[in-house]
């Protein structure tokens, strides 16, 4: 079960092009993001809105509805998508590097168990519960709450999984199951407890969707998922010591347990808000790690921020097709991420196979 | 550029935005019950898209769709150059509104109460939103529903329940506050199932306590399971008088339980289903039924 350490050379020319190639991908997947989608956006709309921004010139009343296609829905909806894919990707790489296992993904420390928990909780007894706060909190009720749920649910984990200051990695795997069944059990409960469309609403947000987010979002989230994924990234060196097994990362002069919790504090910050705002979104945080590391081997310089760009991307994509393929509907995310990257995934592996 | 260009050219035909008319005419309806009102308020011919929950009159099943009502896209919805966009009290999720209303979109919320009342309520409103006269079409609808009041309360309630799904396990029963909760009731039936709100799985024991004397569900959901034998043979089923009464009353959900300008006549078929021969007042056909 322990992730296979690619043999260097034979790749290590590409590995240079590697993270430039990922941002001008994830920085050409937003700009498709932005100027396309089922909602028709002129040139001229197009240029108004970008002279209106900048403040050279006002708005012309024609382009109105551009502009508002523009700034209004696609693009915090873009950015949200790009931030949120790059906390996922990165965090489950994070997750496979401490866990050692190609398994692991962010929904292995609870994270996503609780925040769904929280976010099914707060669905069906969003009004009961909290009662006047409800009223106050309004839209941010849902995405707190999943927030907290999702960073309560890794806090209980790491707890449960740390024996006399030590968290092993089987430890804390078994901890990580047991708080996700926990959390299961409970949301099933909630389940039981919700009406009709309180349980359509439910199934909705486990598939995830982008078509709530608004500018407000985004400060909290390039604070609570960007900072993370940055942070992640500097993380690379200890990991790569951690590949060779935790003693002899500590004979390397790592310091195995703060980096081990540093980095499940990270994981969980950056998934929690993220999921937050758009629901569960599968596939990203298992998948996308292991497409960067067959491409470019398993060197965490890389897989940190590569995972980063290439989640980034993904979700940016995947966003566009949900909200064009089946206009004026919307597919949820969580579905096209998993139709577009399972079959290239399946592809990477099979090509990868049959050369080695 | 020439790349961003091309990306841009197709939309460039569709853009002209609509020339803002005095009265809607390019209407997005959402809820079943919405787009039903649209119709009968005799503007249906401007209705350019609806919601997965609308489903009559036949015209709308060419219209393109929308979705779900509870999983609204809010880029989708702006590609319609729609000028009035009929949203139901129920539909969401509250952020995608959220995103609706900041991008100025024409939305309006229109209330859903499952009484008299309320239908005649949500026909206003609609008609308000349309700019047209909707006083005719709801009082005529709350006339209709208001001749029944009177011979409905005068039957004896029959000990009902009504069954959403029943194909896996211990059948979803509606508790109260469902809209099948409310049209039992108002066609002359006593939901026994009122310890708890919404859908749940009946166990076979509560069912045997409940005994009601018989079954409402919808026609597909009964062909679905198999029949009137398949149904009786669920073991929560099995137990109750439902057995010998053999009462399955099959119904059409879209039309009893919509809530739209058809309830009345819709009220008073569920009445005569659960209570043959009864003496209620025939209501004439309109043309919205």
């Amino acid at each position: 079960m322990s992730l296979a350490l690619a043999t260097a050379s034979p790749r290590a020319r590409g590995r240079v092009a590697m993270l430039p190639l990922g941002a001008a991908l994830l920085a050409a997947a937003m700009l498709a993001g932005v100027l396309l989608g089922p909602a028709p956006v002129t040139m001229g709309g197009l240029t108004a809105t970008v002279l209106d921004v900048l403040g050279i010139a006002p708005l012309p009343a024609e382009y109105v509805r551009d502009a508002a296609v523009l700034g209004v829905i696609r693009a915090p909806r873009v950015l949200m998508a790009a931030l949120v894919g790059a906390g996922l990707g990165a965090a489950g790489a994070a997750m496979q590097g401490l866990f050692r296992n190609p398994l692991a993904d962010p929904g292995l420390i609870g994270v996503s168990g609780g925040a769904a928990l929280a976010a099914v909780t707060a669905i069906v007894l969003g009004s009961s519960i909290f009662g006047a706060a409800a009223g106050v909190m309004g839209l941010w009720l849902l995405p707190v709450a999943a927030f907290v749920g999702g960073l309560l649910a890794t806090l209980m984990m790491a707890r449960l999984g740390t024996v006399q200051g030590v968290a092993g990695v089987a430890t804390l795997l078994l901890a990580g199951v047991a708080v996700n069944a926990l959390a299961g059990a409970l949301t099933g409960v909630m389940i039981f407890m919700a009406d009709d469309r309180q349980v359509r609403d439910i199934t909705f947000w486990t598939l995830g969707s982008l078509a709530g987010s608004r500018w407000a979002h985004l400060p909290v989230v390039a604070v609570l998922v960007g900072l993370p994924t940055l942070a992640l990234c500097a993380l690379a060196r200890p990991f790569n010591a951690l590949l060779l097994g935790e003693a002899e990362a500590f004979h390397l002069g790592v310091r195995v347990e703060s980096v081990k919790r540093l980095a499940l504090t990270l994981a969980a910050v950056a998934v929690a808000a993220g999921v937050a705002f758009t629901g569960l979104i599968g596939f990203v945080g298992l998948v996308v790690p292991h497409l960067v590391r067959l491409g470019f081997g398993a060197d965490h310089r890389l897989v940190l921020p590569g995972a980063a760009l290439l989640g980034g991307t993904l979700l940016v994509l995947a966003d566009l097709l949900a909200r064009s393929l089946a206009a004026p509907a919307e597919l949820p995310v969580g579905v096209v991420t998993a139709l577009l990257g399972a079959p290239f995934f399946l592809w990477l592996l099979r090509r990868r196979g049959m050369g080695a | 550029m020439i790349g961003r260009r091309v990306l841009l050219a197709g939309g460039a035909a569709v853009l002209a935005a609509p020339a803002r008319a005095e009265t809607p005419h390019r209407i997005v309806a959402v809820g079943g019950a919405v787009t039903e009102c649209v119709f009968a308020l005799g503007v249906g011919d401007r209705v350019v898209a609806v919601d997965s929950t609308s489903r009559f009159p036949a015209a709308v099943r060419g219209l393109p769709q929308i979705g779900y009502m509870r999983a609204l896209a809010p880029e989708g919805l702006i590609s319609l150059n729609a000028d009035m966009m009929l949203l139901s009290a129920d539909a969401g999720p509250a952020q995608a509104l959220a995103v609706l209303r900041a991008a100025g979109a024409p939305i309006r919320s229109i209330p859903e109460v499952p009484t008299g009342d309320g239908i005649a309520a949500k026909i206003r409103a609609v008609a308000d939103a349309l700019e047209v006269d909707g006083r005719p079409v709801a009082d005529t609808v709350l006339a209709d529903w208001q001749s029944l009041d009177a011979p409905i309360a005068a039957l004896r309630p029959v000990r009902t329940i009504f069954v959403l799904s029943a194909s896996r396990g211990a059948p979803l029963v509606s508790g109260a506050g469902t809209l099948a909760a409310a049209m039992l009731a108002a066609g002359g039936a006593q939901n026994v199932v009122s310890g708890y709100n919404g859908y749940r799985p009946l166990s076979a024991e509560a069912a045997a306590q409940i005994a009601p004397e018989a079954v409402v569900i919808m026609d597909h959901v009964l062909q679905e399971i198999g029949g009137i034998d398949a149904l009786l043979a669920v073991p929560a089923l099995a137990v109750t008088p439902v057995v010998r009464t053999r009462r399955v009353l099959a119904i059409d959900g879209s039309y009893v339980l919509s809530f739209g300008p058809r309830a009345a006549h819709a009220r008073r078929d569920l009445a005569m289903l659960l209570h043959p021969g009864a003496p209620l007042p025939a209501l004439p056909a309109r043309a919205w039924t």
